[in-house]
């Protein structure tokens, strides 16, 4: 499948507006996540006081980042580890390749990595003659699918029990599983057999990081299914790929995250399989691996820094936001073309690609404020999607029809009288267009929202009127 | 210029700054040094007799199953119990661990034992373990030449011998056992690999439903052994 466009958003989500599996997937998400989250907030009393530390932290960590890094850096190779220092996607990919023809590897295994899918890891990796194998089993899904994932936490949120059939009949038959499974126990035994010997045959082991400790040097991985663990404990080397922002300077300090991680993520108190590594295998250990490499990619967060969306560089990737988002719950992750998507994606996207290349993101909101209220680290999202609007803005990226009505909303907004004359005029024109029924089915200039509901009438005045007739009371 | 130095500069230069001076060094050492406990939960908290009862409950409540053992000399037939029970495999890799290992596994005629790290085809591991956080039921595992982490992973069956004396309210307190238990010089190196298990794998990434066993054990047994009798 084409990668889609970030670009294509509008017609993206024509499409998925369309598309009953879709519809179907993402009522699963509504039903599920939301719920969940909230069970595992109200069990813990201190969550907000936990909150507030967390973001504390990171405003701390990010205005001492240098001095973090070097820390991370200096005890991280203390342990015997290797960090590797990264510019750009191109520069992480090369270090990995490096890496991996260092021991002529054929196949790579993978946790789940969202910094990975940032850089496009596997499809470099397969152009260079290795084999990635993804491990997570959304991820597994997606790669047999050849999509991009369409959560940060769920990458196969969008496909529905009996599309994954389908799809691991395909793929499966070949290697002997002829049976089209159709429930989710013999699903999820299907690929863990198949999976298990690859973890055994990789010579490499590629998973995310959470966190970076400073203190320790060590690297964190939260998991549900153990891929990471066997990901990273099985071959000859791991790599851990991961962005500057995720240093936390303690051991202590990342325990305060990781109480807020998982319950605002999956809902979960805590997750089955949390993992800090640190170096290579020790003097004596029978089993882990023997090299220990850590990739620090920057690819745009330094520039972040200090800057109108330097809070974005605290998102600890948690996806409260996305499940909480009405317009991701209605076009799904696949929509927005880039690999972060939802509130945080669309906040984030722009700062790595590019404002012109992503500026129907930013727009791609109602601005309800719901992803501001479950964010773990409050994160101002809705004010960093209208500062990104103002930069499309002035960039010339908006388009002239919007653009013009803005400059005559302007005109009207400027000139008071002149506003509450025109607005009396059309809600009087509006309520008589709709005198019959009080519905308006459609409007010739909002077309795009009357195609799908109708709008209810106005009944003849303008809020200022009614404000005043009220004495502006509000009750 | 290197990816360091250039990332290094690009950091500094968006922050306005050059690098901190060596007192604003100092007090962030500190801040490294001292490793406070942020906010540590009410749920963390209790007396000996509440953070058991939690370790059990909230280990229960993610799949685990647990039995309370008068005493070590019992873990034997403890497992072999389970695993009859439970109609599973009963050839069991247990950790090279002096303290595991020199339980009276011979005396149960029923298991075949082996000691090392797990292999594929190994289908039952027993383990112990650094200790138990009451907080949310989590076994925390560090690896070593005793301690396998293939064990905690490759394995269909997990099951894990843990002394009462081991639980503790929340994660800090295992740090602070970690620090004074690994301590080198003035500070303390970490273990390879720190594994906090909560849990049996899991996974709900088909159709949101959650199913056990995803790529790492089927089933979470904790065989918990009542060490603080004298004491209570």
């Amino acid at each position: 499948m084409e990668f889609m466009k970030p670009g294509a958003f509008k017609d993206n989500a024509s499409n998925a507006l369309a598309d009953e599996n879709l519809r179907s997937a993402m009522a699963m998400l509504n039903a599920g996540m939301i719920p969940n989250r909230q069970g595992a907030v109200d069990r813990l009393p201190e969550f907000e006081k936990l909150s507030q530390r967390g973001r504390e932290l990171k405003d701390h960590v990010l205005g001492n980042l240098d001095f973090y890094l070097e820390r991370f850096e200096r005890n991280c190779k203390a342990a015997g580890g290797h960090v590797h220092w990264c510019s750009t996607a191109e520069d992480a990919c090369q270090a990995i390749l490096k890496i991996c023809r260092s021991v002529d590897a054929k196949t790579v295994t993978k946790g789940k990595s969202m910094v990975a899918e940032e850089i496009h890891l596997n499809q470099f990796l397969e152009k260079h003659g290795i084999e990635p194998v993804e491990t997570d089993l959304g991820e597994y899904i997606i790669q047999l699918a050849g999509e991009p994932p369409s959560h940060i936490i769920g990458p196969a949120i969008h496909k529905t029990k009996d599309q994954v059939s389908d799809l691991f009949l395909k793929h499966h038959a070949k290697l002997g599983r002829t049976v089209r499974q159709t429930e989710p126990p013999a699903l999820v035994n299907e690929a863990r057999e198949i999976l298990r010997q690859k973890y055994f045959d990789a010579d490499v082991g590629i998973t995310g990081a959470n966190y970076l400790i400073a203190e320790t040097g060590s690297s964190i991985i939260v998991t549900n299914e153990g891929n990471g663990d066997l990901t990273q404990t099985l071959p000859k080397i791991h790599i851990v790929i991961t962005s500057l922002e995720k240093v936390v300077p303690t051991l202590e300090d990342a325990t305060t995250f990781l109480r807020i991680l998982a319950r605002s993520a999956t809902g979960q108190d805590f997750s089955a399989y949390t993992t800090i590594s640190t170096g290579p295998r020790r003097e004596g250990d029978v089993d882990g691996p023997e090299e220990y490499h850590v990739i620090l990619l920057d690819n745009g967060r330094s520039a972040m820094l200090g800057g109108e969306v330097n809070d974005m560089l605290r998102c600890i990737r948690c996806g409260a936001c996305m499940n909480h988002c009405p317009v991701y719950q209605s076009v799904g992750g696949h929509t927005y073309g880039t690999v972060y998507v939802g509130p945080m994606g669309a906040v984030l996207s722009p700062a790595l690609l590019g404002v012109s290349e992503t500026k129907h993101l930013p727009c791609a909101s109602t601005l309800c404020g719901r992803c501001e209220e479950v964010c773990p680290v409050s994160i101002p999202l809705p004010k960093l999607l209208r500062q990104w609007r103002a930069r499309a803005f002035e960039a010339g990226d908006t388009p002239n029809l919007e653009r013009w009505g803005l400059w005559i909303w302007a005109f009207f907004a400027r000139r008071p009288w002149l506003y509450g004359a025109a607005a009396r005029l059309a809600m009087r024109g509006l309520a008589w267009l709709g005198r019959d029924n009080g519905r308006l089915r459609n409007l010739w200039f909002a077309g795009g929202w009357t195609d799908g509901r109708d709008l209810p009438a106005p009944e003849g005045q303008t809020f200022q009127e009614r404000w005043r007739k009220r004495d502006r009371r509000v009750s | 210029m290197s990816g360091r130095d250039a990332i290094l500069g690009a950091i500094r230069q968006s922050l306005g700054r050059p690098e901190l001076s060596t007192e604003a060094k100092r007090g962030l050492n500190e801040h490294i040094t001292k490793h406070h406990a942020n906010l540590i939960p009410g749920r963390a908290k209790g007396d000996r007799a509440q953070l058991l009862k939690r370790f059990q409950d909230m280990a229960e409540g993610v799949s685990c199953t647990v039995e309370i053992v008068a005493d070590e000399t019992a873990v034997p037939a403890a497992v072999a119990d389970y695993l009859r029970g439970n109609n599973l495999p009963t050839a069991v890799t247990l950790a090279p661990d002096p303290w595991l290992s020199g339980l009276d596994w011979a005396g149960q005629s029923l298991l075949e034992t082996k000691t090392g790290a797990a292999g594929i085809d190994d289908m039952v591991s027993v383990t112990p373990a650094f200790a138990g956080v009451a907080e949310t039921g989590t076994l925390v595992a560090l690896s070593g030449a005793a301690h396998p982490t293939t064990l905690n992973f490759v394995p269909d069956y997990h099951v894990v011998a843990l002394r009462t004396s081991q639980i503790v309210g929340a994660y800090e307190e295992v740090w602070d056992r970690l620090r004074k238990a690994y301590k080198q010089g003035r500070g303390f190196t970490m273990p390879r690999t720190v594994n906090m298990i909560t849990g049996p794998s899991r996974t709900a990434d088909i159709a949101l439903t959650i199913e056990l066993g995803a790529h790492g054990p089927r089933s979470l047994h904790i065989v918990l052994i009542d060490d603080e009798k004298e004491q209570a």
